[in-house]
């Protein structure tokens, strides 16, 4: 299996407070990799510093086998070309229609005409299980679980190899939350996408996750598969699993579907 | 053999080759509109060989939808096709969904003549209800001011104190300075003028007037509509954003009570201030260019002042501040309950104060200058 992002002995630090010291984290190629963690453990910090919004003190983040911190400026800009990112909020352009936002990396980035990258933009509208009207609509038009919707429309715009989701079934009640998991699900089938998840949500880990990075003292304490993790000997990780929410998320999911997903995707560019 | 980088086409059989993907898009999409008719002949879908396809996303399988149709795609998808799984995946994908994308169809277009007369309407209308929503919240202010002012228990004096020193205290270097510069053109204005008729002495006569019944009030309630007003919208529009107006209502108090009471009675006192201190700074400017360029001393200017001025001009200023510090605290507070939630709502609605009180301060003022001039005040 290939890790299709390495980070290796990354260092964050804002003025005397340190994030993450020696961090090392390996994400492979097809799965979906759920990171979790307490409040201030640094779980977003670790994402934008992968997508390039945080440039670390010390130590390396490679993707596709290229360390992203030493290449030029405009080989790294195609690379994370390749990235879809989902904010928390959705960081939809509230001055652009639904369409407008998904349309704009295709015309940007593709060079595509407008009526081209308007029909591509209502397939992807329709790919993330909105209603062909909701193209038409203002983010401010939107409800909470249509807007994560339309942002992750707006992130698989230019069919990116890796997806980025930064707590995507916050705020959604349960049914959202569900049908959003099933959705990033086939689509990560369909599209061979890579996902990378920062989450709190013991359903969305229970039901779609591959493996499980946890985050705790400053680094990544276990990388592994869920299993393995639940029976990590740690305090956080036995509170976090083993608490009466993580119970009750396990039992919910039947054993058989708790297997690993099929991970044999092709390489597909 | 039709000469093509991703389409071959050879008698019956439909050959794709090279990366389907968004990077080619615009070659791809060339390329189908050519040869989409041809291959529509091709009606079998044994025929369509994708054995030589590299690399396939989800705008390349929307070509292939325009190329083959929906038909063949559905059955390049199914169970029966020669295809790898995840590529059937990913055509299944976009098959189920790319119907639904294409169906929406393009908004009615509109002509010139009635989206005009449309948008004239929805902008009288609009207005229409502004002027009665500003009607109906200076109604509540009154009467919630009344209501308070009659029950000292109730003054939120430590409110009141802390809106005085943001809208008073804090305003006076700016306005003091901008004052003396305006009093320094205006002398220098009148020097220029007046001394064509060798009535260069009528310049105290200019600056004073000007200050007293005019230039005082109303650059000091345009300094302050956009210091102040902006804040107020700014204030109470980021309350509301963050749902505190909800919370103070739940909480069985009165947001116009709490929020716009003590900022309405803060600026009614701060403006006659400021604008006491807009008249004598720009007098100050008026007569130091007067001593520097007309040689008229600064007790010739005063004594000038006294015997040609008379209170009533001053009086006349003084009036006008309270309605104007009344009436940009009043749009400015409005301003902010109309906010809708968003941080773009609080910005657009900040604008709006900011234009509606200017506005409403140069009418006002326009208006009093003619009820003044036809009274013989």
């Amino acid at each position: 299996m290939t890790n299709i992002i390495e980070v290796r002995g990354v260092r964050n630090q804002f003025g005397p407070q340190v994030v993450h010291d020696d961090l090392d984290l390996d994400v492979r190629r097809g799965e979906i990799l759920s990171v979790v963690g307490g409040s201030g453990t640094g779980k977003s910090v670790l994402l934008r510093t992968i997508v390039g919004l945080n440039r670390p003190v010390a130590g390396s983040v490679s993707v596709f086998g290229e360390d992203l911190l030493d290449l030029p400026a405009a080989r790294r800009a195609a690379l994370e070309r390749r990235f879809g990112v989902l904010f928390q909020k959705g960081a939809l352009f509230s001055s652009l229609t639904v369409a407008e936002n998904v349309a704009l990396p295709l015309i940007e980035h593709a060079g595509l005409k407008a009526a081209e990258a308007g029909r591509l933009a209502a397939l992807k509208i329709a790919l993330a299980g909105l209603p062909a009207n909701a193209g038409e609509k203002y983010p401010a038009d939107l409800s909470g679980g249509m807007i994560k919707r339309a942002a992750l429309a707006r992130a698989l715009a230019l069919d990116p190899d890796i997806l980025f989701l930064d707590e995507p079934t916050a705020g959604l009640d349960p049914i959202g939350a569900a049908a959003f998991d099933e959705l990033i699900l086939t689509l990560r089938d369909a599209l061979g996408l890579t996902v990378f998840m920062v989450t709190h949500d013991l359903d969305t880990i229970y039901t779609i996750t591959d493996r499980v990075a946890v985050l705790a003292q400053k680094r990544v304490l276990v990388n592994d598969r869920l299993d393995v993790v639940a029976d990590f000997d740690d305090a956080w990780i036995r509170e976090y699993f083993h608490g009466p929410r993580g119970r009750a998320a396990a039992q919910a999911v039947p054993p058989a579907q708790r297997a690993p997903h099929n991970l044999s995707h092709g390489e597909q560019a | 053999m039709t000469e093509a980088a991703f389409i071959d086409i050879d008698g019956g059989q439909v050959r794709l080759r090279g990366d389907w993907t968004i990077a080619n898009y615009t070659v791809l999409a060339s390329e189908v509109a050519r040869l989409r008719a041809l291959v529509a002949d091709t009606a079998d879908v044994a025929e369509i060989d994708l054995a030589a396809l590299g690399a396939l996303d989800t705008a390349g399988v929307s070509l292939l939808h325009q190329l083959l149709g929906k038909d063949r795609l559905a059955m390049l998808a199914s169970d029966a096709s020669p295809l790898p799984s995840e590529r059937r995946a990913l055509l299944r994908a976009v098959a189920d969904v790319i119907d639904a994308s294409t169906a929406s169809t393009a908004p009615a277009r509109g002509y010139a003549f009635g989206d005009i007369m449309e948008h004239a309407g929805i902008g009288m209308l609009a207005f229409y209800r502004h002027v009665i929503d500003i009607a109906g919240f200076i109604g509540i202010t009154l009467e919630t001011g009344f209501h308070v002012l009659l029950r000292p228990r109730r003054w939120r004096i430590t409110s009141l104190a802390a809106n005085l020193e943001r809208t008073g205290l804090d305003a006076v270097p700016i306005v003091a300075l901008l004052t003396f510069l305006i009093g320094a053109v205006v002398a220098f204005l009148g020097a220029t003028v007046l001394a064509g008729f060798g009535a260069s002495i009528f310049t105290v006569d200019l600056v004073a007037f000007s200050f007293l019944r005019e230039f005082g009030p109303m650059l000091t309630a345009i300094i302050v509509a956009g210091r102040t007003a902006s804040a107020f919208t700014a204030q109470i529009g980021s309350m509301r954003a963050n749902e505190e107006i909800d919370a103070i209502r739940v909480g069985g108090l009165n947001p116009v009570e709490l929020l716009v009471v003590p900022r309405v009675a803060a600026l009614l006192l701060a403006l006659p201030m400021l604008s006491f201190i807009a008249m004598i700074s720009g007098i100050v400017g008026g007569m130091l260019v007067c001593a520097l360029t007309l040689e008229i001393s600064p007790t010739m200017f005063l004594s000038v002042l006294e015997s040609h001025v008379g209170l009533r001009h001053f009086i006349v200023g003084m009036a006008k501040a309270p309605i104007f510090a009344f009436l940009i605290a009043v749009i400015g507070c409005l301003e902010g309950f109309r906010v809708e939630g968003s941080a773009q709502s609080v910005g657009e609605h900040t604008t709006s104060s900011v234009v509606q009180s200017i506005f409403i301060v140069i009418v006002v003022d326009a208006v009093a200058a003619l009820f003044c001039m036809e009274m013989g005040w």
